[in-house]
């Protein structure tokens, strides 16, 4: 029976697909990286454009952080494709003329084709649009999803962390409660009750069940942060709670909660997905990747195309926000500069 | 007077007990004046400190009595928002690893610049300026360009020198330096101590330098004190507790010096160990290591005698001890 044997090691290989992409790319990024690195140092030598003399502007972290991000290619090839996809985000009908809804069954799981360049899918919809179009609701749950949760966990486990004692006490027994909760079996609870047909039931999911991870994740970074004897020695300085907290604490606790953030980005996106396969995300008048890919994994040997597509832009997607939060992290360590 | 520390008792509540790191500490330290403290790894230097930085971990650190007077106002009974506006305008701190000590993610001058913006409310670019003039002060070579750089692009005695910025930038009044040449080699050792002697001179500001290492003291000091778990038990000027020490463990401490006369001799250990600070024994603290203990040394605590109008020493055989010599 070799018949029902390909899908299979054919899906995890295309799920496997993003990983590879990845280590590809942040090698190569890192080869690109270094060169560049040496690159400016030799400029800056002899009292380069950037000079640090008396003359040139105090600068901070963040302006420091900035001025060293303009220059990886990481992070403007990363920023170049979020870019895009917020603008496809908010402008679809710009680069798709056509109507994800309007669908012709006569033409289902056709291949590529004048005006129609992905194909179309099991509903004779145009492949191109319904990507296109997708790209607003993948990058919306995504986004607002990750914005939640970070400012929600890291406000609270940062002041967990910062603070000890009582309130770190009962926060962490709270966040022990929401990790006992299995995330699809949450999800198949808590929003087959809701009727909206709206992205937001979703991210308010996500946001519920997502904030202890950054929350913990917090905690541990600002509590390593601030045993460090520079923050004793500000303290020693004269510095208020809050400096240290946000000029010494907050710098060196927040490269985890980025990295963290943006790996979480990508399953946000992935979570909208299983959560509409299911029946409980979105709903189908929405056009999302998520609900495209659970549509045509049956179809995976007859029309790939369907898969490929939807799945290679939620790919991009989840690897562009995964680069730059990398590019972010790297630029806010002063010892990789 | 510009600091006295009276009878000062700081407690660590852990899981296995109370470890009383301070068992009533007294000292003084006069303007311009250089106090060394002396003592093992775990004898409350540094707990001492700590308290009276005001920058103790509490908790688990308790402040279980005692007062700490600084230019006539016991620091104890100031509120916090009053105490932090002491720390680094009247008084600063040199700590031991200024690798860690400094912030790794901030430039080195915003770091000396934060201490004018957060006491002086000035703006970034005259407070980076004021580094600028800071690090020449301590001899940092290009300060001008190197004002933008981060702490691990600078050796450790370039580090120190920062740290030392840091410290006498407000031009404080009292400088705590808490083994400030340890993580040095010792060339470097010598030149940062040399640097810091200088300045002090200079700004007439008292220093308390906790140390372990007698060589740095003999060269700055002006007076000593020594530790033995939590409490003082000798002070004495510099040149006198070199020539004649008035407690066993000063006397101890002074012939564990390695010398070149001594060549090829075995060298001089004070045997066992610090007490546990949970289990302090009874009597003299040092009781159990010193040669001369006697009954009366297991059961009372030696007062702080006075061997001389500018001695004492916590010993009930002070006077068979300085009459040893050495």
């Amino acid at each position: 029976m070799p018949e029902p044997q390909p899908p299979e090691p054919y899906l995890s290989g295309g799920g496997r697909a993003p990983e590879d992409g990845a280590i590809a790319a942040t090698g190569a990024g890192g080869a690109m990286d270094l060169a560049t690195s040496e690159g400016t140092t030799l400029e800056k030598t002899p009292g380069g454009p950037e000079g640090t003399g008396p003359a040139g502007k105090p600068r901070s972290l963040w302006s420091d952080a900035w001025r060293d991000l303009r220059r990886n290619p990481i992070f403007i090839i990363s920023g170049l494709i979020i870019v895009f996809l917020v603008f496809i985000s908010l402008w679809p009908s710009l680069i798709a003329s056509g109507n994800p809804l309007s669908c012709d069954l006569a033409k289902a799981q056709e291949g590529s084709q004048a005006g129609h360049p992905f194909g179309f899918d099991g509903q004779g919809c145009d492949v191109y649009t319904r990507t296109v179009y997708g790209a607003r609701t993948s990058v919306t749950v995504g986004v607002c999803a990750t914005i939640g949760v970070s400012l929600l966990g890291s406000v609270l486990g940062g002041l967990a962390g910062f603070f000890g004692g009582s309130w770190d006490a009962i926060l962490s027994r709270i966040t022990d409660v929401f990790f006992a909760i299995p995330v699809v079996l949450g999800g198949l609870v808590l929003l087959s009750v809701v009727t909206s047909s709206t992205v937001w039931p979703v991210i308010g999911f996500m946001v519920l069940l997502g904030w202890p991870q950054l929350s913990r994740i917090a905690r541990g970074s600002v509590i390593t942060a601030k045993q460090n004897d520079y923050v004793q020695a500000a303290r020693a300085l004269g510095a208020s709670n809050s400096r240290m907290m946000l000029r010494h604490i907050l710098p060196n606790a927040v490269a985890p909660v980025i990295v963290v953030a943006t790996i979480a980005l990508g399953t946000y996106i992935a979570l909208e997905a299983t959560l509409s396969y299911l029946g409980v995300g979105l709903k189908p008048p929405t056009v999302s990747w998520g609900i495209d890919i659970s549509a045509a994994s049956p179809y995976i040997r007859n029309a790939p195309h369907m898969l490929l597509w939807p799945a290679g832009a939620l790919a991009v997607t989840v690897l562009a926000f995964i680069m730059l939060g990398d590019a972010v992290r790297d630029a806010l360590d002063p010892k990789l500069r | 007077m510009l600091l006295e520390v009276r009878d000062l008792q700081v407690e660590f509540r852990t899981r296995e007990g109370v470890a009383k790191a301070v068992n009533g500490v007294n000292y003084t330290v006069d303007e311009g004046e250089t106090l060394a403290v002396l003592g093992e790894s775990g004898s409350g230097k540094s707990v001492t400190a700590q308290a009276i930085m005001g920058i103790l971990d509490m908790p688990p650190g308790k402040i279980a009595g005692g007062e700490i007077v600084f230019q006539g106002k016991d620091l104890l009974k100031l509120k916090e928002e009053e105490r932090r506006k002491v720390r680094g305008a009247k008084m600063a701190m040199i700590f031991q690893d200024a690798l860690s000590s400094l912030n790794p993610v901030l430039s080195v001058g915003a770091q000396i610049g934060e201490l004018f913006t957060v006491h002086q409310g000035m703006s970034r670019k005259d407070a980076r300026t004021k580094a600028v003039e800071l690090m020449d002060r301590v001899r940092i070579p290009a300060a001008q360009e190197r004002v933008g750089q981060y702490p691990h692009q600078f050796s450790g005695g370039m580090r120190q020198r920062i740290m030392i910025a840091m410290a006498l930038a407000l031009e404080p009044d009292l400088i705590i330096a808490d083994e400030p040449t340890t993580a040095l080699d010792v060339t470097v050792q010598a030149q940062v101590m040399d640097l810091l002697a200088e300045l002090q001179r200079e700004l007439g500001m008292g220093l308390i330098l906790i140390t372990h290492d007698l060589g740095v003291v003999a060269d700055v000091a002006d007076r000593i004190a020594v530790m033995y778990a939590g409490r003082i038990v000798e002070t004495a000027p510099v040149h006198e507790i070199y020539k004649r020490p008035a407690h066993p463990y000063t006397k101890g401490l002074l012939e564990s010096i390695p010398r070149l006369d001594q060549k090829g001799q075995e060298l001089y250990a004070i045997k066992g160990l610090p007490p546990n600070l949970m289990h302090i024994p009874p009597g003299c603290a040092f009781n159990p290591r010193c040669p001369m203990a006697q009954d009366v040394c297991r059961t009372d605590v030696p007062p702080l005698y006075e061997v001389s109008p500018t001695r004492r020493s916590a010993c009930h055989f002070w006077k068979e001890t300085l009459d040893a010599g050495q």
